[in-house]
């Protein structure tokens, strides 16, 4: 960054660098942000990450095909039954396996869920960093009610490590597809309760209408996904275009905003909620018998190639390329597309020209994992 | 000898620590509320439900290390909080708790006080407070408190004028700048101001939640934006010091709204006679009822609103608060010269 231009002649009026992050309570983790301000607008900002970097895709060229579900687990950690779906889909269509419709079914409930979990706490933290922390404690009840269901399911609340190539680790507890049931009609009515708390409240419309809109052209020159690229009005959702585990039998709409502003990317999340809690009764009520793991050798060894494959996790799109050598038991390349980190450089164009404030509304509007960011 | 000097005296030091222990235990309010608000519990350790739980936070701010940064304005740092503070406890010299009562056989006003020039002491006074802000910002010699100093005079400075313009509605009506003068206006009138003048009520409320930095308005500490704003540099008892203020404050705003629009210390419908079996309450039991209600307003607010954006705040007292004040205003006037 170069240094501070000097302008004016009567007045010293330097423009201000202030570091936002790493440690600074709405970076959502160790975000780093230098921002120009020219008061407390800004003129322009530096986005540093690496803080949380573990090298998951180079440890992963290390462990074996199994092991490895447990390392992407950590990327997105609050949404880790998506990324095990994710990567055990890639290494399956590499393998040529066939999955279970059980296995599938479970796996999109678990997704759903877990999507759910996630908007919560996007949700929470988004409300929290614009000053409404009511919200913030309220997604968080309902999120703890998802972990439950997660934990009853594979023990775990936070890394599931819940999915095992050409399956399930195991099938789900008797009785657990009531209290899912049940879960969505409580989730129902609490979230009409967030939305007579931010949807309609004056102050949140003014914070969010209109603050760092993204045309639909712009949102696919950055390369967004997931709900910020719904959000400018581009119905790209890979659950719609190319169905996985058993999203084409699943009936679902694809909410999608006008102006592209965060209000928007507000609302689609919103509806997203309803449309999982859709997904999630039919998963649930359809929920067809049969064995959870298909057949899988004993020793999994994919055949020499590459594949990629992508699925919808909550964030956006979440791609796995991984080349298989066919001598080893473990990849030789593996690599991952990770949502946040691609749509984080959004955040750049969004922030120039607006307030202090807007920062960290924006921050929270991309909905970044920096564990995902930086892997 | 004991009317001029002993009785004041006494007055100051009940007034002063029932303020300081009115301002501890507003903050265990403020942490109960929101908590039950937000499905929670709140402090519930120290004492049962918490209730010692601000004598346990004294301590801890009074044991806490005092730290100053090495290159801060030593003086100025030092001085900021006392600044911010001493306003906010010298007001309560012309708050009316309630009016001439006998104690022991003594006729005792329940007022240290009562200047003819109150109100505008109150005014004056308390617009002191906001140099604390700024010179805290100043002194920190860091950007994160720089930036909450410049939001918070900005702040302060513009709403003060809205604020003070409804003050000036009252008095038209009242014709006293004495605050007992304007509750014995408001009994003689049989009205609670608040009632004759809702708009001027209103934007009384409003930018007083914006004076004493509590949300929607909190800018000055938005913790999310500035990291804690102007007092992020400060620790232990001076920290405690600008915690204290900003509390007393909102005490001090209670009671001036309950002195000016809900009739002080005078019971509801003070010319009814079919309601003076309530005459056995105090007086003083009322105005403490009223402002407990402002109080929880206050907290209740906080817990359900956004943050405004500067900008916004800005638009909101110039375009808005402001503009409306004066036509208030000049509209009392004329509704009084008319019904003179």
């Amino acid at each position: 960054m170069e240094a501070p231009t000097v302008r004016g002649e009567m007045f010293d009026t330097n423009e201000l660098v202030i570091n936002m992050g790493p440690q600074h309570p709405s970076t959502h983790g160790v975000l780093r942000v230098v921002l120009r301000l020219d008061g407390e607008k800004v003129v322009d900002t530096d986005v540093i990450i690496g803080y949380l970097h573990r090298g998951i895709e180079k440890l992963s060229e290390n462990r074996n095909w199994t092991q490895i579900i447990l390392l992407t687990d950590r990327m997105d950690y609050v949404a880790a039954a998506t990324n095990n779906v994710g990567y055990c889909e890639t290494v399956e269509k590499l393998m040529s396996l066939e999955v279970p419709r059980r296995a599938r079914y479970v796996r999109t409930l678990l997704c759903e869920l877990q999507r759910i979990a996630s908007h919560c706490l996007w949700l929470g933290t988004h409300a929290m960093d614009i000053g409404a922390m009511t919200v913030f404690l309220y997604a968080f009840r309902e999120r703890e009610l998802i972990l439950d269901l997660f934990e009853e399911f594979c023990g775990a609340r936070l890394t599931y490590n819940s999915m095992r190539i050409g399956g399930l680790p195991m099938d789900v507890p008797s009785g657990w597809d009531k209290k899912v049931l049940e879960f969505c009609k409580i989730m129902d009515s609490k979230l009409d309760e967030y939305e007579e708390l931010l949807t309609h409240n004056r102050i949140w419309i003014e914070r969010t209408k209109n603050v760092g809109v993204l045309t639909a052209a712009e949102a696919i020159d950055l390369g967004l996904s997931g709900p910020p690229l719904r959000g400018s009005g581009v119905p790209r959702d890979v659950r719609k275009d190319e169905p996985y585990a058993a999203y084409d039998e699943m009936e679902f709409d694809v909410p999608i905003g006008t102006a592209g502003d965060t209000y928007d990317r507000y609302l689609v999340r919103i509806e997203e909620f309803r449309q999982s809690l859709r997904i999630i009764r039919q998963a649930t009520e359809g929920l067809p018998e049969g064995p959870i793991v298909g057949k899988v050798p004993r020793l999994i060894k994919p055949p020499a190639g590459e594949t990629y494959h992508a699925i919808e996790s909550p964030k956006g799109e979440l791609g796995y390329f991984i080349v298989s050598d066919g001598k080893s038991t473990n990849p030789y390349r593996f690599r991952v597309r990770p949502p946040s980190f691609c749509n984080l450089q959004a955040l750049r164009r969004m922030v120039r020209g607006h307030l202090v404030a807007d920062v960290v509304a924006l921050i929270g509007s991309l909905d970044v994992v920096l564990g995902e960011v930086d892997r | 000898m004991i009317d001029g000097f002993v009785i004041p005296l006494l007055k100051i030091v009940i007034v002063l620590n029932a303020t300081l222990v009115g301002v501890t235990y507003m903050v265990l309010l403020e942490r109960k509320v929101i908590a039950w608000a937000q499905s929670r519990l709140g402090p519930m350790r120290v004492g049962p439900h918490g209730i010692l739980q601000p004598i346990a936070d004294a301590v801890k701010l009074m044991l806490k290390e005092d730290i100053t940064p090495a290159r801060a304005d030593k003086w100025v740092f030092t001085v900021a909080p006392i600044i911010s503070m001493v306003p906010a406890l010298i007001v309560y010299a012309v708050i009316p708790f309630g009016p001439e009562v006998s104690l022991f056989g003594r006729q005792v006003t329940l007022y240290i006080t009562d200047i003819n020039v109150g109100l505008l002491y109150i005014v004056s006074v308390a617009s002191v407070g906001v140099y604390g802000i700024i010179l805290a910002g100043y002194a920190s010699n860091s950007k994160f408190p720089l930036l909450a100093s410049l939001r918070a005079s900005a702040q302060l400075i513009s709403y003060e004028v809205a604020v003070t313009l409804t003050l000036v509605s009252v008095v038209l009506m009242s014709g006293t700048l004495s605050m007992v003068g304007i509750v014995r206006a408001q009994e003689s009138a049989h009205l609670w101001f608040a009632f004759a003048q809702p708009l001027a009520f209103g934007i009384f409320v409003i930018g007083s939640l914006a004076e004493t930095n509590r949300a929607p308005f909190d800018l000055p500490e938005a913790e999310q934006e500035l990291t804690g704003g102007f007092h992020t540099e400060y620790s232990g008892m001076r920290f405690a010091l600008f915690f204290l203020a900003e509390y007393a404050n909102m005490i001090v705003v209670s009671s001036v709204a309950t002195t000016l629009f809900f009739g002080g210390w005078l019971r509801p419908f003070p010319n009814w006679a079919a309601l003076s079996f309530l005459d056995f309450i105090p007086s003083w039991t009322w105005f403490l009822i009223k402002s407990f209600v402002f109080l929880y307003f206050f907290v209740w607010v906080r817990a359900t609103l956004p943050r405004y954006r500067y900008d916004q705040l800005m638009r909101l007292g110039w375009k808005l608060l402001i503009p409306l004040a004066i036509a208030n205003l000049v509209l009392t006037g004329i509704i009084r010269v008319a019904l003179l």
